[in-house]
């Protein structure tokens, strides 16, 4: 039992403790779990809930965006048309969240792959403004027939994610982890396994080469689509059904150009940056609509720190973060902390321009 | 109904297109892709209205004054944000739509969220076919013409135009050409912001003054900008007077149509990049297409 121990222990310290980037997901991980147990404040769940759940919207749109390349200024097209989805299930058939969130992700998917045809056939800025047509057209098809899809008030009275609030917590939190964990192991470059991650950068990089090389990059394309899909999708479901309404506010401009907001203020085509832009300007926006004069400035207040984040760390604040504190050996390419001298691994010294001045 | 249809589908065209040239014109020289380009128009819109209806100057004066004003915040808002991180270009595009979002928050809290009007710069109206239109409808479809053809002129006939050109087909050969570039995308940006102004002074007594009335412009210059094709100036303007017409019709012709204007101007858009990926006028390299 102790040797068992042991074992996990040394295991732990060589793939988590000693590589900063993980160290922190770890905590992060930890802190997300014990928060229940910490508080039991509505207002504080209820904004955690809330950014678990864009935590997903926003990994998916780095997903599609960052590591295919194909930008999608209408992002909230995927959320949207799930939250209507499995709220309708709910409202008309009176199916329970497990089955109609399901139900919504596999209709996002559909529209994914719908939207992905015109991905086929565009590139660039025009793809870009294309996605960023989808959810205004739709958004008029919804105000249009008001009385199937309720017009500006949308679809309410949904039934509730579970009996608490902590229940709710708990739901979110872990679909985000694993989701988080599945985009990320799905976009990882250095698998050996999957081959999903290395191929989605050779599409961002140079389509033309990657498909020179052999891959067949619509097929790959429509993955990347179907997969973001699939995740917005979930976080649709998650929030149609925790806020128990199905509104246009789901499918607005605003909304789209958020997950991007966050994401490239994390840092862009790592899953990590999104998730981390989310848990920073998220609850800052939220906590300062507690006063009164925050609640009038929360949007200037947002606004002045993406500029000067961005002006001072325009890769995001994850990858500036990174390179501060991860240092990658240059014999053994093993990741190690940036306060260490030698490599933890090969020995070999890590800050050589340092040592030639 | 068709001469209401025309005329409307004429100013709202005329002003979309004066926003799409400037958008273009800042895309294609600087690559900045300008979310805040419709805030410059927001701006000077309210500029109108404190200038004539809070500090009570003259309309021409402020209006002129409102204009000058937008050149100026775009060319120190590219000083300042743009022009230091403009080799990451998500980043620039961010900094953008939140420079966009600061400006509407500033007149959200400085003028709250009230619809206001500002006065015609040529009031009465006269009867055209039957149907009455204001002067300062007509006022708006003349100057967007004057506007663009003077853009027109300035790009192919000037000094000034041949460098704005030159730069926009090449930047590194139009600096050893001698051409200071980052001074000709410092003056273009001070241009598209004035075109912005042009289109928020002219259009401010006709639509109403509102810290969100950037939205819905973007969406449909944006759309303008890809339909006509990206770095085509004409095809911008045509496909910017296509979508306004398209607007107008909407709203007209179906019950309801208001909240599907936008959608149906997107919908055309999606149809013709459908068939023509490259959009109306642009021009699509043989090795690019897929």
């Amino acid at each position: 039992m102790v040797e068992y121990l042991r074992w996990i222990y040394q295991w732990f310290r060589g793939e988590v403790f000693d590589i900063p980037g993980r160290l922190i997901a770890f905590i992060f991980v930890i802190c997300i779990l014990l928060v229940p147990f910490i508080t039991d404040n509505q207002y504080v769940l209820r904004i955690f809930i809330l950014a678990a759940i864009f935590a997903i919207f926003a990994a998916s749109w780095d997903l599609l965006a960052g590591f295919t390349g194909q930008i999608n200024l209408g992002h909230a097209l995927f959320f949207g048309v799930a939250a209507y989805t499995s709220g309708m299930f709910n409202l008309h058939f009176h199916l329970s969240p497990l089955i109609t969130i399901p139900i919504g992700s596999i209709m996002a998917v559909i529209v994914g792959l719908l939207a992905g045809i015109p991905a086929l056939r565009l590139r660039g800025f025009y793809l870009a403004l294309v996605t960023l047509s989808f959810p205004v057209i739709l958004t008029g098809v919804v105000f249009a027939f008001s009385d199937f899809t309720g017009g500006e008030l949308g679809i309410y009275g949904l039934s509730r994610l579970s009996g608490s609030r902590i229940g709710d917590y708990y739901i979110t939190n872990l679909v985000m982890l694993v989701s988080l964990y599945i985009m990320y192991k799905f976009t990882d470059a250095g698998s050996k396994i999957i081959r999903t991650g290395v191929i989605f950068h050779a599409i961002r990089e140079d389509e033309i080469t990657a498909r020179a090389s052999g891959i067949n990059t619509t097929r790959y394309k429509l993955l990347a689509f179907a997969m973001s899909g699939f995740f917005a999708g979930v976080a649709g479901g998650l929030y149609s059904h925790f806020v128990r309404i199905a509104g246009p506010s789901t499918l607005e401009l605003l909304f789209s150009f958020q997950a991007i907001l966050w994401s490239i203020f994390g840092g862009i085509s790592t899953i990590y940056g999104a998730v981390a832009g989310v848990y920073i300007l998220y609850p800052t926006i939220e906590f300062l609509a507690i006063y009164e004069v925050g609640d009038k400035i929360r949007f200037l207040i947002f606004a002045l720190i993406l500029i000067f984040t961005l002006l001072f760390m325009p890769e995001g604040i994850t990858v500036w973060v990174r390179d501060k504190i991860e240092i990658t050996c240059q014999r053994c390419k093993i990741i190690n902390f940036a306060l260490r001298h030698h490599c933890r691994a090969c020995r070999a010294p890590l800050h050589l321009e340092k040592e030639k001045l | 109904m068709l001469e209401m249809i025309l005329i409307n589908g004429l100013v709202s065209g005329g002003a979309y297109a004066v926003l799409a040239v400037g958008f273009s014109l800042i895309f294609g020289v600087a690559k900045i892709l300008n979310m805040a380009h419709t805030a410059f128009y927001m701006i000077t819109a309210f500029l109108l209205y404190v200038g004539t209806m809070m500090l009570g100057l003259p309309l021409i004066f402020s209006g002129i004054l409102a204009v000058l004003i937008a050149g100026l915040v775009a060319m120190i808002c590219y000083k300042l944000f743009f022009d230091r991180i403009k080799e990451h270009g998500t980043a620039v595009m961010i900094i953008s739509i939140a420079l966009a979002l600061l400006f509407q928050e500033v007149f959200l809290l400085g003028f709250s969220g009230h619809y206001r009007r500002v006065p015609s710069f040529v009031p009465g109206a006269t009867e055209i076919a039957g149907v009455s239109i204001t002067y300062q409808h007509l006022f708006a479809i003349g100057i967007s013409f004057v506007i663009i053809a003077c853009v027109w002129v300035l790009l192919s006939k000037t000094r000034l135009g041949n460098a704005i050109r030159s730069v926009a087909q090449d930047r590194e050969i139009a600096n050893l050409m001698g051409i200071d570039v980052s001074r000709i995308c410092l003056i273009v940006m001070g241009i598209s912001g004035m075109l912005a102004g042009i289109a928020g002074v002219v259009v401010a007594p006709i639509f109403m003054v509102h810290p969100l009335m950037w939205v819905h412009p973007l969406v449909i210059v944006l759309a303008a900008v890809v339909l006509g094709g990206l770095e085509s100036i004409k095809g911008s303007v045509i496909a910017a007077f296509i979508l306004g017409f398209a607007e107008t019709a909407v709203i007209y012709l179906v019950p309801g149509g208001g909240f599907l204007r936008g959608a149906v101007s997107l919908s055309v858009m999606v149809v013709v990049l459908m068939v023509r990926p490259e959009g109306l006028f642009g021009v699509l390299f043989e090795e690019e297409r897929l």
